[in-house]
């Protein structure tokens, strides 16, 4: 098991947003937490960066208690992360928002640019482009990119299909698929895009009101009516 | 006014603006603290380097003392007191002045009220009619070398990747391995440095009392606004605008009136370019990327 979260309880101040979290999640495995806008799937994703504290509850990565370690560590112990509306550095050059990946993983120190380049062309050809300015489905993909230069061991997504047209999802869907079949990458992510869920996910948690409501396997997944009752407000 | 009069007070206020202003620059452009306490890290390099001169020490070594000592207290600084103000910019205000008058008055207790000062080293050369002093040449090539490797610090380090990285966003920054604090830290101990390496240059040219930095404040935060929050684009055009402004002004009616043109052109430039002269630059930038 690369993650393990037991009753994690986190939130903002003395609001508890994310109560009693329990995920495993297997080396390998692409797994997905859904809900509605609201539930704390982004609060749980950033207390699991280690960006808001744990206040109860314990949290494993890589069979070693991460719960108090701080966000810059976890990342240079190998989770990457590519924050909700994707986060690029604007000013930052696009070849200067990749190298900012340089530092996950630090106990891999082989830098998946040119890797990166080849799943993502545009990148290439955008390098020096200030990523302020790319397009919605580029800054997605530069994000993506990002997190994967390091090489991480486990790959967090925020919601990646916020913001972009179905084609860019469609692209990002079977590119992450491929990373995971061609490198083993363990791939968790937050998301509300029911074809995103459905074309990526092979284990599902749904989630509501901070508190998971449910495990759903790959074969259930494909029910779209299952899916939606987790998902409509 | 002859060109020649004209060039060299021009060459003596563009070196005294950029060196006034670049250290206050990295500070507030990079981490958004607008420092009171410049002024007292300016005289501080230049007490460290008057008192390591008659020590003996070399001149240039002792300035490169005053830019280390004052770089090392800067990152005590801000590990003790300026880490609380991160992202409090209007906080940071009464805080630095707080800090700039234990400085000044501890100066006054453990020094008294002036210092003998070192001479001006290098003498004067003529050239088309006109006397330059060399020391005064040597400041106006420093003030460039200086603006140099601010970019080379900012622009060519991954020091300087992560620090343009956590300016913009530190909790992405964070995420992706940045140990932040660290780098608000050693950013705030650069802008020490500067200010140090500052006093340290002028402190031959400038009677040293606690008060010294005092002579500095006004035109290093005239600088800033009028050049926008970029240290580097900023502190160089407005050094270069504001130069040739204060030079014909000073040599046409005086320093008086000089001063007053760059408070004028501060007052214009909030009034029509409230980012100052970067802001315009980097928009021009992101327009011709776009086309």
């Amino acid at each position: 098991m690369i993650l393990n979260t037991e009753g994690v309880f986190s939130g903002y101040g003395k609001v508890e947003v994310v109560k009693d979290f329990n995920i495993q999640i297997n080396e390998g495995e692409i797994v997905s937490i859904i809900g509605r806008n609201g539930v704390g799937k982004s609060t749980f994703i950033k207390t699991l960066m280690g960006l808001l504290k744990t206040n109860k509850g314990s949290i494993t990565f890589k069979n070693q208690n991460i719960t108090n370690v701080k966000a810059f560590d976890r990342a240079r112990g190998g989770i990457g992360y590519v924050p909700q509306g994707h986060g690029v550095f604007p000013t930052l050059t696009v070849e200067e928002n990749l190298l900012m990946g340089k530092l996950i993983n630090l106990q891999k120190e082989n830098l998946k640019l040119e890797l990166v380049y080849n799943y993502f062309p545009k990148l290439k050809e955008r390098r020096k482009q200030k990523a302020g300015t790319l397009s919605g489905g580029e800054q997605a993909a530069l994000a993506i990119g990002r997190a994967l230069v390091g090489n991480p061991d486990l790959l967090i997504l925020d919601e990646p299909s916020e913001g972009i047209q179905p084609s860019i999802v469609n692209q990002i869907s079977k590119i992450v698929n491929q990373i995971n079949h061609e490198t083993g990458l363990t791939v968790l992510f937050v998301e509300q895009n029911m074809a995103l869920i459905q074309q990526l996910s092979q284990r599902c948690y749904a989630m509501d009101k901070g508190m998971i409501k449910g495990e759903i396997n790959q074969e259930a997944l494909q029910d779209y009516d299952v899916l939606k009752s987790y998902l409509t407000v | 006014m002859s060109l020649s009069s004209l060039m060299n007070q021009f060459i003596n206020d563009f070196s005294f603006l950029i060196l006034a202003a670049i250290g206050l620059a990295v500070i507030f452009g990079m981490m958004k603290i607008i420092n009171l306490a410049h002024g007292e890290f300016i005289m501080l390099g230049a007490y460290i380097t008057t008192l390591s001169a008659q020590a003996g020490v070399p001149l240039i070594i002792s300035i490169v003392f005053g830019a280390i000592g004052v770089g090392i207290m800067g990152y005590l600084i801000d590990r003790l007191i300026i880490c609380r103000l991160y992202g409090r910019t209007l906080d940071s205000v009464v805080v630095t002045w707080g800090i700039s008058m234990v400085i000044q008055q501890g100066m006054l207790i453990i020094f008294g009220p002036s210092l003998q000062g070192v001479s001006t080293p290098l003498g004067s050369v003529s050239f088309a009619g006109s006397t330059y002093s060399v020391y005064r040449i040597l400041l106006f090539a420093i003030s460039i070398g200086a603006l140099f490797l601010l970019y080379l610090i900012f622009m060519k380090t991954k020091f300087g990747l992560y620090s343009r990285a956590t300016m913009q966003n530190q909790e992405i920054a964070r995420s992706m391995g940045v140990n932040t604090n660290r780098i608000y830290s050693m950013t705030f101990s650069i802008g020490a440095a500067f200010a140090g390496l500052t006093g340290g240059l002028y402190a031959p040219t400038m009677a040293i009392s606690p008060t010294f930095g005092t002579g500095f404040l006004m035109q290093s935060f005239v600088t800033v606004i009028v050049g926008g929050a970029n240290p580097l684009i900023g502190t160089s055009l407005s050094g270069g605008v504001l130069g040739i402004v204060n030079s014909i002004l000073d040599t046409t009616w005086g320093t008086f009136f000089g001063e007053i043109g760059l408070l004028i052109c501060a007052i214009l430039v909030i009034r029509l370019l409230p980012l100052g002269f970067s802001g315009v630059v980097e928009k021009w930038f992101v327009r011709k990327r776009r086309m």
